[in-house]
């Protein structure tokens, strides 16, 4: 118990002093997850709109598979990008292991499906009457489907939200793939692993603290934009 | 020039059914013609076809400026406009929902807000610009269908049913709107109503949908 109360009042220090250590940790996690979620946007986003908007053959094969990358192991994913990157492996040459840049690969494979089909999801509920409506009053094919696509956007958002806290949480793949180097590669998550296991729990619960507290933040964020799209003033995120 | 609108033998097959069978007219310009008819004869399925969402299975519906037929392209399609049953607001505001069409021509900002507000004067809806369109009532959103179409001057306005479900109150407003434009604009109207008290108000001709055919209404209402 003493140990747990010793613990938590170390990590309240830590925290309140804004140790270096602990802020590049969280600099550098924040970095990883972001440029993350923004590929997985990027590149989730118009698949996911693609999905949706046009009739693609193999379509539902490929939403199938895209559904079932929502649920992969991060283990799983790291084991995939180790291999792709291990010395001997296909891409070896990049010598990308044990960097940020693998962890951000690894990231972005975890959060491309979520953002990828909850945004086909979003996009697919919108009442086919919208872009009726678009092409009516003088719509091209494009600028058709992004006024589809906007009137998705809370939808949207959630998916990228939900990869966000998806990509944040893990700690499975960016250990396999970032090797948990000291200033380089050492995440909030990872951390938390290494420090629990050295029975260092000043540093691991002050970082556990904060990540809740983001994770409670992405929660608040996905019910702000839940809510702001069912009853809110759609107005805002228009132009 | 105004555009007028040919309908060649057109057919079109719904649900299994042909509900359009060498349906041949002529919509002249400058007129407002009301068309009437029984449920699922089709009429909304011919709207859909002249505002160009549907191709026919057989024969043609051609735009023609001064006797020569148009290309259905995005011009031709910049036209004209449909007010669609079910309006299809965004979710955005009422403001934004009828400027939409004037972004996406890329006209001046300073343009749109000078047009936007004109229409939202005439259609009552100018104190409500900032509010969410999808909060307003259904009487207040055919208003809104009603500016966002007007706003863009359309030489031919297709209107599908544009008083139905609204109190009165509304209604009178839409035709009092829908005669504005026959008087000021000269614009080709193509209506569909049930109401024939209504088609006798505001038609110059009213046709009668049956059996996958548009015919003149025998006189009187």
């Amino acid at each position: 118990m003493d140990t747990i109360f010793q613990g938590f009042s170390s990590a309240f220090k830590l925290i309140a002093a804004l140790d270096s250590t602990l802020l590049n940790i969280i600099w550098l996690s924040l970095q990883v997850s972001g440029m993350a979620l923004l590929l997985a946007v990027l590149l989730g986003l118009p698949v996911g709109a693609l999905l949706a908007l046009k009739r693609l053959p193999l379509r539902g094969l490929i939403l199938s598979v895209i559904n079932t990358g929502m649920g992969l192991p991060p283990v799983v994913v790291g084991l995939f990008v180790y291999l792709l990157f291990s010395r001997s492996g296909p891409l070896g040459f990049m010598a990308l292991l044990y960097t940020p840049s693998a962890m951000i690969i690894a990231q972005f494979i975890l959060a491309f499906p979520i953002v990828t089909s909850l945004s086909h999801t979003a996009i697919v509920n919108i009442n086919p009457i919208i872009r009726q409506a678009a092409r009516v009053l003088g719509a091209n094919p494009l600028q058709e489907a992004l006024t589809v696509i906007r009137e998705a956007r809370y939808g949207i958002m959630t998916g990228g939200i939900a990869g966000l806290g998806r990509v944040t949480a893990e700690v499975g793949a960016v250990l396999m793939v970032g090797g948990n180097i000291a200033g380089y590669t050492r995440v909030m998550t990872t951390t938390i692993a290494l420090e629990t296991d050295k029975g260092n729990f000043d540093l691991a619960i002050a970082l556990g603290i904060i990540l809740l507290g983001l994770s409670l933040m992405i929660n608040l964020a996905l019910r702000a934009i839940q809510r702001l799209g069912r009853t809110g003033s759609g107005v805002i995120l228009w132009d | 020039m105004g555009l007028s609108l040919e309908l060649a033998q057109v057919s079109k097959v719904y649900n299994g059914q042909e509900i359009l069978r060498d349906c041949s007219w002529v919509f002249e310009e400058g007129l407002t013609q009301v068309i009437m008819g029984l449920n699922g004869t089709g009429k909304s399925t011919l709207l859909r076809i002249c505002a160009l969402l549907e191709a026919p299975d057989r024969g043609q519906a051609s735009y023609l400026a001064g006797g020569r037929p148009l290309a259905p392209d995005l011009e031709l399609r910049r036209r004209l406009t449909l007010l669609l049953p079910s309006v299809g607001v965004f979710n955005t505001s009422v403001f934004h929902n009828v400027a939409y069409g004037l972004k996406i021509r890329g006209v001046p900002r300073r343009e749109i807000e000078q047009r936007v507000m004109a229409i939202l004067e005439v259609v009552g809806l100018a104190a409500k610009r900032r509010q969410r369109a999808l909060d307003l009532s259904t009487g207040q959103a055919k208003r809104l269908g009603l500016a966002r179409a007007m706003v863009l001057e359309p030489e031919v306005i297709l209107l599908d049913e544009p008083t139905a479900s609204i109190d009165q109150e509304n209604s009178q407003i839409i035709e009092g709107i829908i005669k504005e434009m026959k008087a000021e604009r000269k614009a080709t109207i193509i209506m569909v109503t049930h109401d024939p008290a209504q088609a006798e108000r505001l038609g110059d001709r009213i046709l009668l949908m049956q059996n996958g055919k548009l015919e003149p209404a025998a006189a009187g209402p």
